[in-house]
């Protein structure tokens, strides 16, 4: 057994939080760079200019990337091998929520769905545990733009409708979004399990780094004829038109029951702010 | 596709010569309000109550800021998604509103309103929250402090960046999907 403090893990938080929001992460940076390259566009190019510079702002003045700081989703995995010690794991992870958006001066964006009062520290964060061989603790951090999120669905697709239908219902959603959810996006897709588990895996799917490639090459082609179906469209940055409508497409595919097809569409705008910490 | 620089109030001749696409730097004061303040704002005014700010000529910038570290005046600040405030548009329009800002598309009311009232429909880059919150230099909440991020800001602004997404004739900026390059029906 290795023990683990909670008073690590809220630091470990706090901090993946600030540097989450204020510095886009290599990968991301580096596909919209090679999307400044492909555009021609003007007002292509001038949005995707932009964002860059809204990057090197944010690195050096520590203000977030976008005012939307999202709600904080997290996927921790805790090793077996793990105790922690000084309280509870849930509750640490949210003390770090409160303490990095705090100190960050990052936006607090939870509220009460029917009051609409915001709770006024960020929290909760939405927080998805899985258990895993080993004596560590991997937490995953995204800071989840509402504007995107908005933009997502899930649907019971019927088997009969197949990989055709798929296709459809996500390209459908897409040019449907338009330019609301601040493209360029990526699109995390889940497929399989059930109403609850194909939202779970979309959204899991959006923590692959831009540049992976799925080990399942067949998973693989798909993924990458959705994204070039998509960027066929022409939405283009900010919706101004141009090549770039996605960024990446990513999907996971799970077993599902015999008479059902579950499809989520988890939209996320080109401000993909992960971060990941081993402990 | 032309590029202005205009003062807040605008004014119908401002609006007019606006057509999608344009390119403008907008000086002044303009409002923040987005969901909340905009139910707090149509309660005053089904009240028969004073709004905080003069709608006449007004420029309201659909925004949450974060909030403003120490040396700033305001934290990030880039538009939040428009739709969202559409059954609210077409009243504020006709009650003397010139011009909104936020990202993404717009009802056919809100459009047939801008026509109407010689409005115009701006959009400012999504997501570019630190680099436009650079533009503005002084912002006080007016109203609804209680509402955190989503309380009424005066916002001085200098240059901001914006384009004309919706003009006052009818022109649409915003690309229209391939469906059929994309092979969907
Ligand atoms: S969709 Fe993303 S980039 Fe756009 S405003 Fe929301 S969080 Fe920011």
């Amino acid at each position: 057994m290795r023990t683990i403090q909670t008073s690590q893990i809220v630091d470990a938080v706090a901090a993946m939080c600030i540097k989450g929001n204020t510095e886009l992460p290599a990968d991301v940076r580096a596909r919209l760079e090679q999307a400044m390259a492909e555009e021609t566009a003007p007002s292509a190019k001038e949005v995707l200019r932009q964002l860059l510079e809204n990057a090197d702002l944010a690195m050096n003045t520590k203000l977030p990337l976008c005012q939307d700081c999202g709600l904080a989703v997290f996927f921790v995995e805790v090793g077996d091998d793990v105790r922690i010690e000084g309280g509870n794991l849930r509750d640490a992870i949210n003390d770090g929520v409160r303490k990095g958006y705090g100190e960050g001066f990052l936006r607090k964006s939870a509220c009460d769905p029917l009051t609409r009062a915001n709770t006024g520290d960020g929290t909760p964060a939405i927080i998805h545990f899985d258990f895993v061989p080993g004596d560590k603790l991997k937490l995953v951090y995204m800071a989840k733009g509402g504007g995107s999120e908005n933009m997502s669905r899930v649907t019971m697709l019927a088997p009969a409708q197949g990989w055709e239908g798929i296709k459809q219902f996500v390209i459908n959603r897409v040019a449907e979004a338009g330019p609301n959810p601040c493209p360029p996006t990526v699109i995390g897709i889940g497929i399989g399990g059930t109403f609850d588990h194909a939202a779970k895996i979309a959204k899991k799917s959006l923590m692959r780094r831009l540049d992976d490639t799925h080990p399942d090459p067949d998973i693989a082609a798909k993924e990458k004829e959705l994204e070039e179906a998509i960027n066929r469209l022409g939405i283009g940055p900010m919706g101004l038109g141009g090549k770039t409508t996605t960024l990446s497409v990513k999907m996971t595919v799970e077993p599902c029951h015999l008479a059902s097809l579950p499809l989520a569409v988890n939209v996320q705008c080109h401000s993909q702010r992960h971060e990941e910490v081993i402990l | 596709m032309a590029e202005y620089k205009l003062t807040t109030p605008l004014t119908d001749d401002d609006i007019v010569k606006l057509k999608a696409g344009d390119v403008v730097f907008l000086s002044g004061i303009i409002y923040s309000a987005r969901d909340a303040a905009h139910k707090k704002l149509f309660e005053l005014l089904d009240a028969g109550k004073e709004l905080p700010f003069d709608l006449a000529g007004s420029a309201i910038y659909y925004v949450g800021p974060s909030p403003a570290p120490p040396g700033r005046p305001i934290g990030a600040a880039g538009p939040t998604t428009s739709y969202r405030m559409d059954t609210y548009a077409p009243r504020l329009h006709a009650l003397g509103m010139k011009a909104s800002i936020g990202k993404g598309k717009r009802s056919d009311e809100v459009k047939a309103a801008m026509k109407e009232h010689t409005g115009v429909y701006f959009g400012a880059t999504g997501g570019a929250g630190a680099l436009l919150s650079n533009s503005i230099t002084k912002s006080t909440v007016i109203a609804f402090d209680e509402l955190g991020p989503e309380a009424v800001r005066e916002m001085h602004v200098e240059d901001f960046p914006l384009l004309v997404i919706n003009d006052s004739h009818g022109g649409e900026l915003y690309a229209v999907p391939d469906r059929e390059a994309a092979g969907i029906k």
